[in-house]
């Protein structure tokens, strides 16, 4: 089915509304205003190095209202984060700086889990290497059959399996 | 000798880290060094008197090298500190009293943010001078963990008294008389 010409132009026009609409918001998005609890997840209560989220300390409520103080004024989480930076220094932050014996925080756990990895990389396919010669030993025999019992057990075998 | 290798590897991993653990934990603790030292009347040089602190409410910073010469009280507080509050007046009228005898009260904040500190200095009509330590190292140095605590240097910048909780005038009449004259 084809359209008119001005139909046409006009179902653009509206297509072109629609995705404006949709895309304003998104764009918005972009720098979303921070939230209390956001914030707080995040950073540290520095005199009782607790997260914020959980203390309660006279310094922690102060820290708090300086927080509050900082998303009224329509900052950012890491503009925030960077304001407490400067007031509290960088131990106001939940996750250290990664310089110096901080990165001891970052390098470890990886470090950890690779060598965990490499160590069953290494023994995994040894230990299976053991395990096959072993099961492929039939398991103990017993003594041989003389010739008459292998020939009446093949005839027990052959009357029970039709 | 193989079969040893990766039970060897295991272990030396984990001394590492528990040796990593101790080291973290040591370095945690709060250092009471320099309060043995004055009970002993070694008198510690006090630490970092070189490290420049920014002066509250200004953009010039001072370290305890510049007041060398004169007798500091140097007072660690912070404004959501009540013991401060409590405290603030008598250091207040006690700068009063020495500010002629070549000594000062200097504030350093604790743990505090510039906009608090700054209303607690109004709110407490203090006029001695208030630095900022931002990082918390300055104070860590002395041992601090909490506040308020008032360490005393003396005219050549060593520790010759401190408290680790509230002053009282009393402390204050006791322990500062010595110091001015250059008895301790």
């Amino acid at each position: 089915m084809r359209l008119p010409g001005a139909t046409r132009v006009a179902v653009a026009a509206l297509a072109l509304l629609v995705v404006g609409a949709i895309a304003a918001p998104a764009a918005g998005a972009g720098t979303p205003r921070a939230s209390l609890t956001d914030v707080e997840q995040d950073v540290m209560c520095v005199s009782c190095r607790e997260p914020l989220a959980v203390a309660e300390s006279p310094q922690a409520v102060a820290e708090r209202n300086y927080v509050k103080q900082l998303i009224a004024q329509g900052l950012t989480k890491p503009q925030i984060e960077q304001a407490l930076v400067a007031q509290y220094g960088p131990a106001v932050l939940g996750r250290p700086p990664a310089h110096g014996f901080n990165l001891t925080v970052y390098i470890l756990p990886p470090a950890i889990l690779a060598v965990g990895i490499a160590i069953l990389a290494f023994t995994l396919p040894r230990w299976r290497r053991r395990s096959r010669p072993a099961a492929a030993t039939p398991a103990a025999a017993g003594p041989k059959m003389n010739p008459s019992d292998a020939r009446r057990l093949e005839d027990e075998l052959n009357r029970y399996g039709g | 000798m193989r079969r040893y290798v990766i039970p060897g590897i295991l272990v030396v991993a984990a001394a590492a880290l528990l040796a990593l653990l101790a080291f973290g934990v040591a370095h945690q603790g709060a250092s009471t060094s320099i309060d043995t030292a004055v009970q002993k009347g070694d008198l510690p040089e006090a630490p970092n008197a070189h490290m420049p602190l920014p002066i509250l409410g200004s953009d010039q910073s001072e370290s305890l090298v510049d007041l060398r010469g004169k007798v500091v009280v140097l007072n660690v507080f912070a404004s959501w500190c009540d013991p401060c509050k409590t405290e603030a007046p008598i250091l207040e009228h006690e700068q009063h009293v020495i500010a002629g005898r070549d000594a000062t009260i200097l504030g350093v904040t604790y743990l505090d943010n510039s906009s608090d500190s700054e209303r607690f200095v109004r709110q407490e009509h203090i006029t001695y001078p208030v630095l900022r330590d931002v990082s918390g190292n300055f104070v860590r140095s002395f041992g601090t963990t909490g506040v308020p605590e008032t360490f005393v240097i003396n005219r050549s910048g060593q520790i010759s008294a401190l408290r680790r909780y509230q002053i009282d005038q009393q402390w204050l009449q006791q322990t500062l008389p010595r110091i001015l004259d250059g008895r301790s």
